[in-house]
């Protein structure tokens, strides 16, 4: 061991010390603060850069006999893993918030009449775990499986893909903790107050140096279609991230702060982001795990290259611009409403192109829907994306809008997108992923994945139909008018009719939820090495053959 | 990469020759209908854009973008919407607001009116509180039955409504203060011993003879002003009858025991600023309507 001790890695310092930095920063702001969720914050911050700290100078510095230095994999697979444990912890996490929310809505009285368990603090909560905190991981993860594999290339540094996954991690527990106890700069779906949001840009910006390093380093002559994906989406949500969360702090020992924004152009620039969080995050992002995983599940190669190059750079150039149909008849100029409504329409071939492509790539492979219930999540997946990307463009149309907006219509049409495509590709993604990283021949059970595939769809179908329902009508009684003139309903009448949907919808939401709860007691005993005795089915046992076990050609 | 394009046993078509990690690409073409409906959809988004408002232009004021030949606005849509819909109603509007409550009352046509617009008005404003039924509930008083605490007359109904309970806004506001007699002028046995009392002017209570003559005296003293000697209420004061079993808090003893220990002090806005005065007389004709009004 001596000849290791010889000189320590310049890296080893950077990590020990940055966390040295982030404990000290820690205790400074539970100290300074007069707040204290701050404090709170502080501390936790504190404990974090610690432990680490802690970890690094046992791993790195700590010399002692008996300390064997581990032997490096071609690729860094640790950080995945980590990943997709967290993506099914989170995922948990925000299904669980989410039909808690949903029942909340049928039957307030279950808020507790505490402000902790509020509706209005656990929606972010709800949203938050499941785009950013299931979703994000699962993007991390994924994009770091992928880039590496499709540009055989192992991702740059020791220590930065661990910061990008602890730091994520953090962000996620810093956000969710300040909903919880009342700290919130009221922007949906950007939640977070100026503290949190900084965390975040470092973070960020090193998961895309991380992700950059790779394809610099790549060893293939060309970068694979789904890295051009996750790119896409690493670097807009950066850009919007950051333009929308532009604020002055009142303080810097206190949460509060004041965005640069005002009146319709903050409610623009939010949209701008909100609806983009939706194109780059839960659309290109995802659609970049979709590029991998269908094909390589499916055994099959990409259906059109010439079409993923075309959506690609149309859905690229046509989202950015669809923000306004957010705003529709409000105070946004009417040529600011012509043109979100406008490039959302023309956006319905370019997501289309995700779904022809997804779909197509099947060809000479449907047999397989049948007998492996992991392509056909993946499969399914896509199907409600594109359904989701045809919805829309449609509810984009100021005369449907007219309708939808405001409704839960609109509520039914996100979660068939963020249930249906974005849950489903990443369960599919998972359930590929734990038998390659874990180096298991198969899952535990492909039964179970069966059980998850039709409970969950149960579900999902139990919520748009309900939320359709119960969102067309909302609409046409927010505008129905007696002869005389009058409203017909007032609008506590509208909140009585929507209750058998609510608890409809709430049904639906403990289906899906109680799939992914089937799906982590099935991964955890993949992980765990056991092999449940299915008889007869059909394991595609080659796609795990084609996993990580291939070291990267020289 | 020309080198390793190979056909595609099950589709028949050619791979692009580039491989990551196993996966490779067809050479399929871009499909022909998926072309077309996106050039359709392009044609129709430039056609709207010379149709309608589209394009910042970066001018000046309010010409600073691209009108479109079709000359919208959604200004002036719902200005002309609005406009519509008043001219509609304007004969019953005006009426409305040139006669009394009373004529108003009388006359089919404009009562049919108001209590369509009352009741649009009255989900909108009052079921917050009252309940969408008008079913009040604990602390909001029930507008179906026949108590009125400050009068259940057309003109009663009325100014309650523009100027509120306890509404520090106007002076107008219908105001009483009743003591809380927790406060140093009751102690809790008495309190106790007239709540009992209470209760028993609606028969929901028995007193021996020895403890109701001592109720009675301190209810004579304490209460009897406001409440009446029989404690029938008064309705210029605002002090709710006690005989009829209508409670607004609560008619259990506890209840009654907290309302005279601490006092009641319920607030209801007034309207007179935030509704126009048709509005308001078409809620104090609707609300007169619900069940007991006077």
């Amino acid at each position: 061991m001596s000849a290791v001790a010889e000189r320590q890695p310049l890296s080893d310092w950077f990590a020990f010390g940055g966390l040295a930095l982030g404990a000290a920063l820690g205790i400074l702001l539970a100290g300074f603060t007069n707040d204290p969720v701050m404090e709170f914050h502080g501390w936790l911050i504190f404990l974090v850069s610690g432990g680490g700290a802690c970890a690094v100078y046992i791993r790195a510095f700590d010399k002692r006999e008996g300390r064997v230095a581990v032997a490096e994999e071609p690729y860094e697979y640790g950080v995945i893993r980590a990943g997709v444990i967290a993506t099914v912890f989170w995922g948990i996490v925000g299904f669980l918030v989410g039909v808690i929310i949903a029942w909340q809505l049928a039957f307030p009285a279950l808020n507790l009449d505490l402000p902790w368990t509020s509706f209005g603090r656990l929606r972010p909560v709800h949203t938050s775990a499941v785009i950013f905190a299931f979703g994000g991981n699962a993007l991390i993860a994924t994009s770091f499986y992928v880039v590496q594999k499709t540009c055989k290339a192992r991702l740059p540094g020791r220590y930065a893909p661990w910061f990008v996954f602890w730091g994520y991690q953090l962000f996620i527990v810093l956000a969710a903790s300040g909903y919880v106890l009342g700290v919130t700069q009221g922007k949906e779906y950007a939640e977070p107050e100026w503290y949190v949001d900084l965390w975040l840009t470092i973070v960020w910006v090193v998961y895309l140096l991380v992700f950059l390093g790779t394809i610099w380093k790549r060893k293939e002559p060309h970068i694979y279609v789904a890295n051009w994906f996750y790119l896409a989406f690493i670097v807009t949500i950066a850009m919007l991230h950051i333009v929308n969360n532009l604020t002055i702090p009142v303080s810097l020992t206190g949460t509060q702060s004041v965005i640069l924004w005002s009146g319709v152009q903050d409610a623009m620039t939010q949209w701008w982001y909100g609806h983009n969080a939706v194109g780059f995050f839960l659309t290109a992002g995802f659609l970049g795990i979709m590029y991998y995983f269908v094909p390589k599940r499916a055994e099959r190669p990409v259906y059109s290259y010439k079409l993923s190059i075309i959506h690609f750079w149309a859905l690229i150039f046509l989202y950015i611009w669809a923000g306004p149909h957010h705003l529709h008849y409000t105070a946004l100029p009417d040529w600011a409403q012509t043109l979100g409504m406008t490039f959302s329409v023309m956006l319905w071939m370019p997501s289309w192109g995700g779904m022809i492509n997804g779909l197509m790539t099947l060809s000479g492979a449907w047999d397989k829907l049948r007998t492996d219930p992991v392509i056909r999540m993946l499969v399914v997946s896509v199907a409600f994306y594109g359904m989701s990307t045809f919805e829309g463009p449609l509810m984009s149309v100021k005369a449907v809008n007219s309708l939808s907006h405001y409704t839960d219509w609109t509520v039914g049409h996100v979660h068939s997108g963020a249930l249906g495509w974005v849950g489903f590709v990443t369960f599919g993604a998972v359930y590929c992923l734990v038998p390659w990283l874990w180096k298991r021949p198969r899952l535990y059970s492909l039964k179970l994945v069966e059980w998850h595939f039709w409970i969950a769809t149960l579900g999902i179908l139990l919520y748009i139909t309900s939320m359709w329902v119960s969102g067309i009508m909302q609409g046409l009684m927010w505008r129905a008018y007696d002869s005389l003139g009058f409203l017909e309903y007032s609008f506590v009448e509208s909140v009585e009719a929507m209750h058998p949907y609510y608890i409809i919808r709430a049904l639906g939401g403990m289906l899906f939820l109680a799939g992914a709860i089937i799906m982590a007691y099935n991964i955890w005993q993949t992980i765990r090495g056991r092999l449940a005795d299915e008889g007869e089915v059909a394991a595609p046992a080659k796609s795990a053959a084609g996993g990580p076990a291939v070291a990267p050609a020289e | 990469m020309a080198t390793n394009v190979e056909r595609d046993e099950a589709t028949g078509t050619e791979t692009t020759g580039h491989e990551w990690d196993g996966i490779k690409e067809l050479n399929t073409p871009l499909p022909k209908w998926w072309v077309w409906v996106f050039y359709a959809t392009i044609v129709w988004s430039i056609a709207y854009w010379i149709a309608m408002p589209a394009w910042p232009t970066g001018g000046s004021g309010t010409d600073d973008y691209t009108k479109g030949v079709l000359g919208y606005s959604q200004r002036n849509v719902v200005a002309e919407q609005l406009t519509e819909a008043r001219t509609k109603q304007a004969q019953y509007i005006d009426a409305i607001a040139a006669a009394d409550l009373e004529q108003i009352a009388a006359d089919d046509e404009l009562l049919r009116f108001s209590l369509a617009g009352g009741a649009a008005a009255f989900g909108d404003n009052c079921a917050a509180c009252h309940g969408s039924g008008a079913q009040g509930f604990k602390g909001y008083p029930n507008l179906n039955d026949d108590a009125w605490i400050w009068g259940g007359t057309l003109e009663d109904i009325h100014t309650t409504l523009l100027y509120g309970i306890r509404w520090d806004e106007f002076d107008d506001t219908r105001f009483n203060d009743m003591p809380a007699y927790g406060d140093g002028i009751l102690t809790p046995e008495e309190i106790d011993l007239v709540a009992d009392y209470v209760l028993s002017l609606s028969g929901q209570a028995e007193l021996s003879d020895a403890q109701f003559k001592e109720a009675a005296e301190i209810y004579a003293i304490q209460c009897a002003a406001c409440h009446g000697d029989e404690g029938e209420g008064i309705t210029e004061l605002g002090a709710p009858n006690l005989r009829d079993s209508i409670w607004l808090y609560g008619g259990d003893k506890a209840d009654i025991v907290e309302t005279i220990t601490h006092s009641r002090a319920g607030v209801m806005p007034g309207w007179v600023d935030r509704l126009d005065p048709v509005t308001i007389k078409q809620l104090a004709v609707y609300v007169h309507s619900l069940g007991g009004g006077q």
